[in-house]
């Protein structure tokens, strides 16, 4: 992996992308459901941004300005999913029935909030995790 | 439609097969990827190639999709991202472990 | 409608979950591990009494219902499987406590161990074949990742075979599933098992269904699909290969005898008097064959898995109630001896610091605690009166010369003979014959690793001195499976 990166080019433009498609990764998380998109999605995206920025800026550097433990990050996704289910197992329905209702939020009107929503945020979570685990491995060995 | 899907996927399966019987671990991890698209492709034909709409929400299409297989797929790519993931993984160890991407150079480690 | 039944998958997910914040504390980790498995066992012995009372039980996950949706059903195989899965892995992982190395335990193995318990009873319990190959998924990446657990030479290597053969094997699943969706329409168990009832199960499904034997038979380790087992379940530390022997390959027989019996059941003069029965044959025999020619401690454990997969499938295959009970009894009798074996061979690996049996000897004098266990187990598997292994041997065998199948009942019989010269070679280098230990090998004391390996050993006695109840459970389940009407009613509510 580059350590000392000299492109001044890249290095502009990077902010720009990377704002771009973590927006856009979190339109396609919150358009999933009845649209295409979802924590998949999402969540590779997310993980593409990151991945980039460490392409960019090195690792030493991604890693001090975002300092998380994508292990971690992936137990909370686990977690998150599977007590969604646990939600509307104490409700008295089936395990992982979901429940939706419409809001009105200031800013964004009429919205419909799921408990999916919260699952999906799991598998988001969990994505993220899984890929940047996956790719650090390799990356931040050395040897 | 189908025959050139039918092509396509003894294509991609056949490049699948010939990389996996490669020595060079890197051309079977390939391999698999390979292979799992023409596995997604096989479950996206034989279920019926069909147009329309998706059939949610809206009512006032003429045609709809099936959507089981559809939602297959996406289960299985996503188990083929965790597998992939992983045995990645494990080919970048088996190299720095063995110094070598080529299964011949792999027998007769001394720890067996 | 049972929300309880989701437990045994929901559960070990969770705590393999909460695991992962703990990797780096090997004395959290024991604990919640310890802990998290002696509740799966209470669980699970509490749904096998409620499948015993209710027969089927079933939980539409997402209140969307059958054949739509997906759906757990818990029956009394699944239940029994699932008794023997949470006892095994408490088992195994209490024996790994005293043996795995604190290097292997950083690297997340625990949390994997509970995410193949995951994906094991998750197998058992769902009713749609699709899912069967998720949960199947989720099992062989945990396995995977346990198997390379250490990371070796020789593990990296081996694991890499298995690794790609599993991922050739799903490949073909999904394949399988394909087909019969497009032949079919659905995937849901159940109504598979209608459907292709109501369209009596032409030239085309059979084909489907012999492309599902070779998939579960590459897991399950059936001939001549078996050649990656021995190699690979070497690699690993005890602990893993007893638990993978004992109980990944049961879950390929598992589904194998699920799908033959619930929905490709019209053909069995092709399919299972013909195709599963021959396959059965060549696979114990090849199998037991490979155990006498081999020197090492797990090599021939290994080997004589396979052999006795082949006594499961020959049960199916013969395919009459008693032959069926047989094949549930051989079952749950091998998976305990099996696993006790192979905990056996890492306390003796403990001892010696090999597996090379020839390198090994007296072991008794020094141990003879281990060595009777070893005994006990070892003729059980053999087959001899009055242990487990002897009553479930005896029901295949003689139905099989019931419905007139000499051929294999010979090579049954014969099987078992090998089984036993096998085991008593095992027998008379490591633990007769000259005392090879030095002073300080003697002195190892294996008490501590004997005690999760008791309850297994006593667990094989029990199984040979109280054969007829356990008989009559595994003749009553026979009896379940084998009237695929009791299932697709309970699901499909009709």
């Amino acid at each position: 992996m580059i350590n000392k990166p000299n492109n001044m080019m890249f290095r502009v433009f990077i902010r720009l992308i990377a704002v771009v498609v973590v927006t856009f990764s979190i339109y396609l998380f919150f358009s999933g459901h009845n649209a295409p998109g979802g924590g998949f999605i999402g969540g590779l995206m997310t993980a593409i941004a990151i991945l980039v920025m460490y392409l960019v800026f090195g690792v030493s550097t991604i890693k001090e300005s975002l300092p998380f433990n994508y292990t971690y990050m992936m137990s909370i996704g686990l977690l998150l999913a599977a007590f969604t289910g646990i939600i509307s197992w104490i409700a008295g329905y089936p395990y992982l029935k979901q429940f939706f209702d419409y809001f009105q939020l200031p800013l964004f009107g009429e919205v419909e909030l799921t408990t999916a929503l919260i699952f999906d945020l799991g598998v988001y979570l969990l994505v993220v995790g899984a890929a940047m685990t996956f790719i650090l491995t390799i990356v931040e060995d050395d040897s | 439609m189908e025959i050139v899907m039918s092509a396509v996927i003894g294509l991609l399966f056949a490049v699948a097969v010939y990389l996996m019987f490669s020595r060079n671990i890197l051309r079977v991890l390939i391999g698999t990827l390979l292979l799992s698209h023409s596995v997604h492709l096989i479950l996206l034909t034989m279920a019926g190639l069909q147009r329309g709409a998706p059939p949610l929400l809206f009512l006032e299409a003429g045609s709809y999709t099936d959507p089981l297989p559809q939602a297959l797929i996406l289960t299985a790519i996503v188990i083929n991202f965790g597998i992939t993931a992983f045995v990645s993984v494990l080919v970048y160890r088996t190299y720095q472990e063995h110094k070598s991407v080529d299964l011949y150079d792999m027998r007769g480690a001394k720890d067996e | 409608m049972s929300n309880l039944i989701v437990l045994p998958i929901l559960f070990p997910f969770i705590v393999g979950a909460v695991l992962v914040f703990f990797a780096k504390n090997s004395r959290a980790q024991r604990i919640i591990s310890g802990i998290g498995s002696l509740i799966l066992v209470g669980l699970s012995i509490y749904l096998a009494v409620v499948a015993y009372q209710q027969d089927t039980v079933i939980l539409e996950a997402g209140d969307w219902s059958a054949p739509y949706g997906i759906i757990l059903v818990l029956d009394n195989l699944a239940a029994l499987m699932l008794l023997i899965t949470s006892i095994l892995a408490a088992a195994c992982l209490f024996f790994a406590f005293g043996t795995i190395s604190s290097k292997r335990e950083k690297y997340y193995f625990y949390p994997f161990y509970f995410f193949l318990i995951v994906g094991v009873n998750g197998a058992f319990l769902t009713g749609d074949i699709f899912n069967l190959f998720v949960f199947f998924e989720v099992m062989l990446l945990s396995s995977y990742v346990l198997i390379v657990n250490g990371a070796t030479k020789y593990q990296l290597r081996e694991s890499f075979k298995y690794v790609i053969l599993n991922v050739f094997g799903s490949a073909l699943f999904i394949m399988a599933v394909a087909w019969i969706y497009s032949v079919t329409g659905t995937v849901n168990m159940a109504h598979l098992s209608e459907r292709v009832a109501e369209i009596n199960q032409p030239g085309i499904v059979t084909a489907i269904a012999v492309m599902f034997f070779i998939v579960f038979g590459a897991k399950g380790g059936l001939f001549p699909l078996y050649f990656w087992l021995p190699k690979s379940y070497y690699g690993p530390p005890a602990a893993i290969a007893a638990l993978f022997g004992g109980l990944l390959t049961k879950v390929g027989i598992y589904a194998i005898i699920r799908m033959f019996t619930l929905i490709f059941h019209h053909e069995p003069s092709f399919t299972h008097k013909g195709l599963i029965v021959t396959v059965a044959g060549f696979t114990m025999f090849l199998g037991v064959l490979g155990a006498v020619s081999q020197y090492d401690f797990k090599r021939i454990l290994s080997y004589h898995i396979i052999s006795q997969v082949g006594y499961m499938v020959m049960g199916l295959g013969i395919f009459t109630p008693l032959a069926v009970a047989g094949a549930i009894y051989y079952i749950v009798h091998h998976m305990f001896v099996k696993t006790a074996l192979f905990l056996l061979a890492g306390a003796t690996e403990k001892v010696t610091g090999t597996t090379q049996i020839r390198e090994m000897g007296g072991l008794i004098k020094s141990h003879p605690v281990l060595t009777w266990s070893f005994f006990i187990a070892a003729v059980s598997l053999a087959g001899i009166p009055p242990l487990s292994g002897f009553f479930s041997k005896f029901p295949i065998i003689l139905s099989g010369f019931q419905e007139g199948q000499w051929v294999i009942s010979a090579v049954a019989l014969l099987v078992g003979l090998l089984t036993l010269f096998s085991m008593m070679k095992i027998f008379g280098y490591v633990f007769w014959g000259e005392n090879k230990l030095t002073e300080k090998q003697s002195e190892v004391s294996v008490t501590k690793l004997l005690i999760p390996i008791a309850p297994l050993v006593a667990f094989s006695v029990i199984l040979g001195f109280a054969a007829e109840p356990i008989f009559t459970y595994s003749l009553h389940i026979a009896e379940q499976i084998l009237e695929p009407s009791n299932y697709v009613n309970a699901v499909l509510k009709e």
